[in-house]
């Protein structure tokens, strides 16, 4: 008997024969690779969220931070020194060629009110070039300008989480008055959502823009005027970024007169630098749900070595008899292989169609991202084969090695 | 089919031994036991319990190894040939018939029949084809895609004697066939076994009962491992000590 059409048809029959049995023996393989191909699609969904949102900040975007203080021995870390200043971020917007134009920034976090409403958020002073540098834009109303600028005009422009949870669905912010630390501003804009960065980012939508100089004088308070928390750079080209950072680096070093050996008191970040950071932390999270799940597949795999077990031995007697008619070991190893392989093969197609139907309704009802890739559908599926193979070798080799003689008189 | 007067001979066995080990204790089984049978020769093989019979047709049925003592089969030395070599003879050239039909249950008759071909390579039209043709032999006709648990032992022993016969064997051995069949049933396949010898297939047949070794041409009686009578030899001793 060679391994045939003929072998499976003889396996789906005998399967048949015990529905019930075969199809709880199918489950534990159906939930495993269910889980894989839901877990590691909600995995890899995350990290492809992540690298899209992080791509549509401005793929040739810089950061730049001040640096960390230390007190007593104790580092603070990143943000914590003041040493970044406006003047640095208009001094590397002219002297580097090939940063093409900078932000910078100042944040606090504080409560928005809005009649009896109110909403605690980051409160952000930048210049108008943000939204350029950032390529954001607005959903509704206009971002602020120079003039508001150089005015100090209390104008700010919502993040769009902020005015939701001030104005609702119904309301338009637009030209509406929010108080901010007891001072009103008037709402000229709100920005076009673009989501929390998945994996521990902060959530963008959930911040108020107003004009740098106003934030300073108003809200941030001047305790060091002058300064700012981060600066942001474009450079010219996604190709000129290590050029730009180079460039920064140098003239920050020089402007903050660092010695040679001496550490930079700031730190650049590009885009690109978090994307493969995020990815690296969806990577993990993908692998760790990933073997959560393939644990799940293995229980189902010994699920089914013990029900082939029990169908041997219930089955003593059929080997013996098709041993007496002429069935050789290899054939009754293959009978049984094949009936374990089926069952794990039907398990896993069940699971694939759980696992990619119920992934999309997650992603559907849940507002998650997944992302199956067919390589992964494959690999899931292989898996469940190679546990039919693995966890059904022993019971088949049993099978084959039972005497006849003793077999057949077997009750 | 060879010449009548010169029969070729299908089965030597010479000084079978064979000895089980259970634990501590040895069971001597079969005792030294020689003996010839031709082709187309029709043989009961009679004797109390434990007289190592089925022991006996267990090495002829190349499902055992004797542990020693030489059995020749069909000009094959068995001692010589691996499990596989076994399966294939067992596959080939002999039919089991059992006391209690040993038919799978779950299966219908004509499967039940298929079996020994699907082990034999024969493709899928011309096996359902050859099944259904023995069982119809059989005066099974209608009776194709039952189980086992519709039809009646008589029936049934019909079904596990086309499952024996459907490979074309040159040997049946039949362990107590009617052990478990009412006389007219027994009388039946009886009659089957005797129509299948006259084609020339070679018939061993364990049974208890006289009446149905009376079918046979020749018995063999067990005793404590050996063969004690042998009618054949008996034949032989009449002719030798008539021409004395």
């Amino acid at each position: 008997m060679k391994v045939s059409l003929e072998v499976f048809r003889i396996a789906l029959r005998t399967l048949s024969q015990h529905k019930l049995r075969s199809a709880l023996t199918m489950l534990g393989v159906t939930i495993g690779v269910g889980s894989v191909i839901a877990m590691v699609g909600i995995g890899q969904g995350a990290g492809a969220m992540v690298k899209a949102q992080i791509e549509g900040l401005g793929s040739n975007m810089l950061m730049v931070f001040s640096g960390s203080t230390t007190a007593g021995g104790a580092r603070h870390g990143t943000g914590t020194a003041f040493t970044l200043t406006v003047e640095d971020a208009r001094a590397v917007a002219r002297e580097c060629p090939a940063v093409a134009m900078t932000s910078y920034a100042k944040r606090e976090t504080n409560q928005v009110v809005y009649g009896n409403q109110n909403w605690n958020t980051l409160i952000v002073g930048v210049t108008p070039e943000y939204q350029i540098v950032r390529s954001w834009s607005v959903a509704r109303g206009t971002f602020f300008t120079h003039r508001d600028m150089e005015r100090a005009d209390a104008v700010c422009v919502l993040g769009d989480k902020v005015a939701q949870s001030l104005f609702g669905w119904g309301e338009d912010p637009v030209g509406k008055t929010v108080i901010i630390k007891k001072v009103p501003f008037r709402v000229i804009g709100v920005m076009a959502p673009r989501g929390a960065i998945a994996g521990g980012g902060q959530d963008q939508d959930d911040q108020v823009f107003i004009p740098f100089t106003t934030a300073e004088w108003k809200i941030i308070g001047s305790v060091l005027p002058g300064y700012v928390g981060v600066i942001f750079a474009s450079a010219v080209s996604q190709e000129a970024m290590p050029e730009a950072e180079q460039q920064i680096k140098e003239l920050l070093r020089q402007r903050h007169h660092i010695p040679k050996e001496g550490a930079d008191d700031f730190i650049t970040m590009s885009l690109k630098d978090i994307s493969e950071m995020r990815e690296a932390t969806g990577r993990v999270l993908t692998y760790l749900l990933g073997s959560i799940a393939s644990v799940s597949l293995i229980v189902g795999g010994i699920g089914i070595m013990n029900i082939m077990l029990v169908s041997v031995s219930e089955r003593t007697r059929e080997v013996g008899i098709r041993m007496a008619i002429g069935a050789k070991r290899n054939d009754i190893l293959v009978q049984f292989l094949i009936e374990s392989v089926v069952l794990s093969c039907i398990g896993g197609l069940i699971g694939l169609a759980l696992g990619i139907g119920g992934s999309q309704l997650l992603s559907l009802l849940g507002n998650w991202p997944v992302l199956i890739s067919p390589l992964m559908i494959l690999i899931a599926f292989l898996f469940a084969v190679l546990v039919g193979v693995i966890f059904g070798i022993y019971p088949a080799n049993r099978a084959s090695k039972l005497n006849p003689i003793e077999a057949l008189r077997y009750e | 089919m060879t010449k009548p007067v010169d029969p070729k001979v299908l089965i030597v066995v010479k000084d079978l031994h064979k000895v089980y080990r259970m634990g501590e204790v040895e069971v001597h089984v079969l005792r030294g036991v020689s003996l010839k049978i031709e082709e187309g020769e029709f043989v009961a093989v009679m004797g109390p319990s434990g007289a190592g019979k089925s022991t006996f047709m267990n090495i002829l049925g190349c499902l055992d190894y004797p542990t020693s003592g030489n059995y020749v089969f069909d000009g094959q030395k068995v001692s010589a040939l691996n499990i596989n070599q076994l399966a294939e003879i067992r596959n080939r050239k002999i039919g089991f018939v059992f006391q209690n039909f040993n038919l799978l249950p779950r299966m219908a008759a004509v499967e039940n029949v298929e079996l020994p071909l699907i082990y034999g390579g024969i493709p899928r039209r011309e096996r359902k084809e050859r099944a259904l043709k023995m069982l119809w032999a059989m005066g099974l006709k209608g009776r194709e895609t039952h189980n086992p648990s519709k039809l009646s032992g008589g029936e049934q022993q019909r079904v596990a004697i086309a499952r024996a016969i459907v490979n074309q064997p040159i040997l049946i051995l039949a362990d107590e066939p009617t052990g478990n069949l009412d006389s007219g049933s027994a009388a039946e396949v009886m009659a089957i076994f005797q129509r299948l010898n006259s084609q020339g297939i070679t018939i061993i047949l364990v049974t208890h009962e006289a009446d149905i070794a009376q079918y046979a041409r020749r018995r063999l009686l067990f005793r404590d491992g050996k063969v004690v009578e042998d009618t054949a030899e008996a034949r032989v001793q009449e002719t030798s000590s008539r021409r004395l």
